[in-house]
């Protein structure tokens, strides 16, 4: 039988979710002959849940995937319609950037920045098959190519899959179950098959989504209004930051009561959860209003987000209240909510149950272990969210373009940015529900903030080749001016003069007992660079985003020198890396249990073994001096 | 197949006695083609596991030294492979000179710690086994290293346990806080912190208090000598004491007011107990009461009884017979210059009478303080006890060792650098930095923080040979 070739080219990326956007994208435009596959081109870049993008930690992944040359951040800052800076109040590490989105027109723009980026085609068609050969010498399954419904194949040296929530997806609103992906959009039914064929072990989880609502059937004089930032700062490092000040939209919160939770509670065995009728596993950290009332029976009440879902509808998102409770008792529980009493449903709330990946299949690089060619990315590999999503597909697009390119992987570790966090703790550590983004998951979070994400990552964007030299001398230049301007602080002497003294006076801070510098002025928390600027009238004129940076590195600097001490702690180990042809079987004192998972995950460093659960520090400190004496014969 | 390695395992001076340290696959063929027994033969290749033999080691029919060599196959050896010590004479000469033939012969120079390195990763030792055994050494003790079960356990342990579980869940619960802030507030938090660090602050304190002490006394044989007035117990001593040149560490004052004096016993290590009795007046049991020399008997892990030979056993040798029950210790029949109306099997013989078959084989030397004699068989009884692991170091573990202490000071500065932030009323994300590395320093007491320097670290202090 002849092959029914379509077409040969160098990376396949299955689905267009935000996933498959950024793997297509930074493969085309590292020059690959690229395909990318949708079910339906109307679905590209869909935002089937909340409409926005960012928060907190999330916030942070959309800021180092623009660092590092993805699409995200600059589509939202084309298409969104109110932004805020969250938490802060806080310290530094926790301020996350978000922004509401329009939809449609988040959907438009990137689908039109796909359609016009060379060496990409969009093709529509669902793929049912990828194909491999299985390789004697290296054990490996090479990738071929992919087949479509119609049996066209399209040849092709790596396939990134980003299926997303498609994979024998159904949906579930209480008594009714419809086998569709997110709304109402048709589900991919036969890669699964395909993908177990090949060995790859599967997994099913769940996630779900709110009702929307007629913006003129809800009463916002009961809500609190939510604004926008007055100056908003834009999540792309190269998006000019005049160009997004604009007129911006609210959003509204509200409250559910005892009588919100009464009615849930009373209808729990109509629950498709509680009932049991879903088999997967759902994420923890981002409930059902069911879940919530379950789980903090104690609270009275629960925060209700309403968000625009676009300036061109009247659909309003009711964030903070996901369900799977049958249509009947949605509309009962929506409208015991203040402002919601005569709401109309325009969409019901719905949970839908997926086919995904266990995701200690993958390396770091997110390529498949047992196969050359694999990548996969999103939340196919047991993540939620958009923005996770996003940066997976990033990194696994990447990295399927270096592979053809016959070039090492590129790895971002824990300590270079949360997309690290995030890729180590998918691949290493047991995920059983769906693996979302959250502040606490990074243990350096004070060095990894959201407004340092470009002098984090500018230069691993450029090397890879997604950062144009201009921009990567716009950080070299910031990264001096920066420094130089500390230095200057830290030497400019501050004398006890009158001057001084009323000036402190002036602002509530201890007068001075001796002469001190600048630097130490500018720690005290009541102060800061800019009203400091009185007693330094020969400082330089510089731009907002140095003094940000040089405020933050004198006012924390004793915090960020402790957490840079962490990281030089942390990087010996995992700078120690591990060779792929090890036999842990022949390192007698590593007990069973850790022989078994290191054989297993086949982790790329001591310090990513080390993070793996059952292995021990004791393991590990056998592992350490095993290596010692590993190279030291290799030489 | 491991390449074999040597070294000179006892501290290179002109002592009585050194051992050069034969492990790896060839350990026994190497050492085979050097050593010859009296009669001229070859021998090792055929003799049993864990035997000694004595002969010559010769090069090129050039005898070098008369030796006792020792063979322990794997993996019931030190370092779980094959291991052949050679005891001679000692001398620097001498023992760089076999060490040489040796190496001629196939072995290479073992680097600093090899040897424990090699047992750990054979298994035989884990970490903070390998960590007591530096500490050990660190005492100056050559046999120490037959000690590694004497790890560091107990108490210390549970109390850095405890603490860490209190600094976990406050990380834990800002964490959480962090992540869901609809659900969890900091509201007023920081007081409750306050108190936790407090208490955990004084906790600590208190620990590397401790360890101040724990490092003068430093792990050793808890000996204490019992005997009647005139028995001749201080002359003993004192004979032990010049006699080795050992190291006489006066740590009186410390809150180990039972521990007097800390002397080396062919190079082992023993805590002399209550040595200020018999200085002052020779008699223990006199000045302080059968119940204090009971309870110091009940505390050592080696009784040296001594006995005047040249009179009659009494009633007081015979209560204090009674208290040796169950314990381990070696009688010194002294006075074997004099006239002697007790001996062995008569003191076997009141031993028995006294308290049942329990000491039927308690070791017994003829001493005397005053010609020097059967010092050396003493000396060679206790070792013989420590390396059949009849006896071996006090199970009191306290924090002896430099960098665990160092490790609680770290823990204590971050506690005070979390204070400081709540003081100034950082937020959350800052005084968790130092909460986290408060809780990483008093992991690595514990072995439950792997460093990759910590590693390197235990295995660079020791010293060659070990």
């Amino acid at each position: 039988m002849t092959e029914d070739i379509r077409d040969e080219v160098d990376v396949c990326v299955v689905g267009a979710g935000h996933a498959g956007c950024e793997a297509a994208l930074a493969c085309a435009r590292l020059g690959l002959e690229t395909v990318i596959f949708t079910v339906s081109v109307d679905s590209i870049a869909l935002m089937p849940c909340n409409p926005n993008v960012g928060g907190s930690s999330k916030g942070h992944l959309v800021r180092e995937l623009d660092a590092l040359g993805g699409e995200m951040g600059k589509n939202i800052d084309k298409t969104f319609i109110q932004s805020k800076m969250l938490n802060v109040s806080k310290g530094p590490a926790v301020h996350s950037l978000r922004a509401q989105a329009d939809k449609q027109n988040y959907s438009r723009e990137m689908r039109k920045t796909l359609e016009n980026t060379d060496h990409l085609t969009i093709k529509q068609a669902e793929v049912c098959e990828i194909l491999a050969d299985y390789d004697e010498a290296s054990g490996q399954q090479i990738m071929k190519g992919v087949k479509i419904y119609n049996g066209g194949i399209y040849k092709c040296k790596a396939v990134v899959l980003c299926t997303g929530t498609y994979l024998n997806a159904r949906c579930l609103c209480g008594e009714s179950i419809t086998y569709t992906g997110p709304n109402g959009l048709q589900a991919a039914t036969h890669l699964t098959d395909s993908l177990k064929a090949l060995g790859i072990e599967m997994q099913r989880f769940k996630t779900g989504t709110p009702a929307r609502m007629d913006k003129r059937s809800i009463d916002f004089s009961k809500m609190e209004e939510q604004f926008g930032d007055e100056r908003v700062v834009p999540f792309s490092f190269s998006t000019d930051p005049e160009s997004v000040q604009i007129d911006q939209v609210s959003c509204w919160l509200t409250y559910t009561n005892e009588k919100t939770h009464e009615i849930i509670r009373n209808n729990l065995d109509r629950s498709p959860i509680y009932a049991g009728i879903i088999e997967g596993t759902g994420p923890r950290y981002c409930p059902s209003i069911e879940d919530k009332v379950v789980k903090f029976a104690d609270k009275n009440r629960h925060q209700v987000f309403i968000e625009p879902e676009g300036l061109y509808t009247n659909e309003m998102y009711v964030g903070g209240m996901s369900s799977s409770l049958p249509e009947d008792v949605q509309i009962q529980m929506y409208r015991t909510v203040p402002g919601l009493e005569h709401c109309k449903i325009v969409r019901n709330a719905y949970a839908i149950e997926y086919d995904c990946i266990k995701p200690d299949q993958l390396y770091p690089s997110l390529a498949f272990k047992k196969f050359a060619g694999l990548y996969s990315g999103g939340q196919f590999n047991g993540s939620s969210g958009y923005e996770e999503a996003a940066v997976q597909g990033f990194v696994a697009g990447v990295n399927a373009a270096r592979y053809v390119q016959k070039k090492e992987p590129v790895v971002i570790d824990r300590s270079q940015g949360y997309i690290g966090v995030l890729i180590d703790d998918l691949v290493t550590k047991e995920n059983r529900e769906p693996y979302r983004m959250m502040t606490s998951r990074s243990e350096y979070r004070l060095l990894l903030r959201q407004d340092n994400a470009d002098l984090r990552l500018r230069k691993i964007g450029y090397e890879i080749g997604l950062i144009t030299q201009e921009q990567y001398d716009y950080v070299v230049k910031k990264e001096e001016l920066i420094q130089k301007e500390v230095t200057r602080l830290q030497n400019l002497k501050i004398g006890a003069n009158k001057k001084t003294q009323e000036f402190l006076e002036k602002h509530n801070s201890a007068s001075l007992k001796t002469g001190t510098y600048m630097s130490e002025l500018m720690c005290r928390p009541e102060l800061s660079y800019e009203i400091l600027a009185e007693l330094d009238e020969d400082r330089p004129v510089l731009p907002a985003d140095v003094i940000e940076q040089v405020n933050i590195n004198i006012k924390y600097d004793g915090y960020i020198k402790r957490q840079q001490k962490q990281v030089e702690q942390f990087k010996k180990i995992e700078n120690k890396k591990i060779p792929s042809d090890i036999d842990y079987d022949d390192i007698g004192s590593l007990r069973l249990e850790a022989r078994q998972k290191l054989t297993k995950y086949k982790p790329i460093s001591v310090g990513q073994a080390s993070r793996i659960s059952g292995v021990s520090p004791a393991d590990i400190s056998v592992l350490l001096i095993y290596l010692e004496t590993y190279y030291k014969n290799k030489q | 197949m491991t390449d074999t390695i040597a070294a000179i395992a006892t501290a290179v001076s002109n002592a009585g006695i050194s051992i050069i340290r034969v492990s790896g696959s060839d350990a026994v063929q190497i050492v085979d083609e050097i050593f010859v027994t009296k009669g001229g033969k070859h021998i090792l290749n055929h003799v049993a596991s864990h035997t000694i033999h004595y002969g010559f080691i010769q090069e090129q029919d050039e005898m070098i030294d008369e030796v006792m060599v020792s063979v322990m196959k794997a993996p019931k050896s030190y370092t779980a492979e094959d291991v052949v010590e050679i005891n001679c004479h000692g001398g620097v000469l001498v023992t760089n000179k076999i060490l040489k033939t040796v190496l001629a012969h196939g072995a290479r120079i073992a680097e600093p710690g090899e040897f424990t390195k090699r047992a750990f990763l054979n298994g035989r030792i884990d970490l903070t086994k390998a960590e007591a055994i530096m500490d050990l050494i660190e005492a100056k003790s050559d046999y120490a290293l037959k000690a590694s079960e004497n790890q560091l356990q107990g108490k210390i342990y549970d109390e850095v346990v405890k603490l860490r579980k209190k600094v976990i869940y406050e990380i834990a619960f800002i964490e959480s806080a962090i992540d869901d802030p609809e659900h969890i507030s900091l509201d007023g938090y920081t007081e409750r912190l306050m108190q936790v660090v407090d208490a955990v602050l004084l906790e600590i304190e208190e620990l590397i208090k401790n360890a101040e002490n724990g490092k003068l006394i430093k792990e050793g044989i808890d000996t204490v000598i019992v005997g009647k007035p005139n028995a001749g117990k201080s002359s003993l001593l004192n004979r032990m004491l010049g006699e080795e040149k050992a190291i006489v560490t006066d740590i009186a004052g410390t809150t180990r007011d039972i521990i007097q004096e800390s002397m080396k016993l062919g190079g082992i290590s023993l805590n002399l107990i209550d040595t200020a009795g018999i200085h002052e007046t020779d008699d223990v049991v006199e000045k302080i009461g059968v119940g204090k020399a009971k309870e110091c008997i009940e505390k050592a892990d080696l009784v040296v009884y001594v006995v005047d030979a040249s009179v009659p056993l009494d009633e007081s040798d015979q209560s204090i017979i009674e208290m040796l029950s169950g314990k381990k210790v070696i009688v010194l029949l002294n006075k074997s210059d004099m006239e002697t109306v007790v001996y062995e099997q008569l003191m076997r013989d009141r031993i028995a009478e006294c308290i049942g078959s329990d000491m039927d084989q308690c070791r017994i030397v003829s001493t005397s303080t005053k010609e020097k004699t059967g010092l050396k068989e003493f000396e060679e009884q206790i070792r013989d006890m420590f390396f059949t692991g009849e006896i071996s170091f006090n199970d009191e573990v306290l924090i002896t060792n430099a960098r665990q202490e160092r490790a609680l000071v770290d823990a204590k500065e971050a506690l005070c650098l979390v204070k400081q932030s709540l003081e100034d009323e950082m937020p959350e994300d800052f005084y968790s930095i130092d909460l986290m590395n408060a809780y990483a320093s008093l992991g690595s007491i514990i072995g439950e923080e792997v460093e990759d320097d910590l590693v390197q670290e235990i295995f660079s202090k020791f010293c060659m040979g070990k």
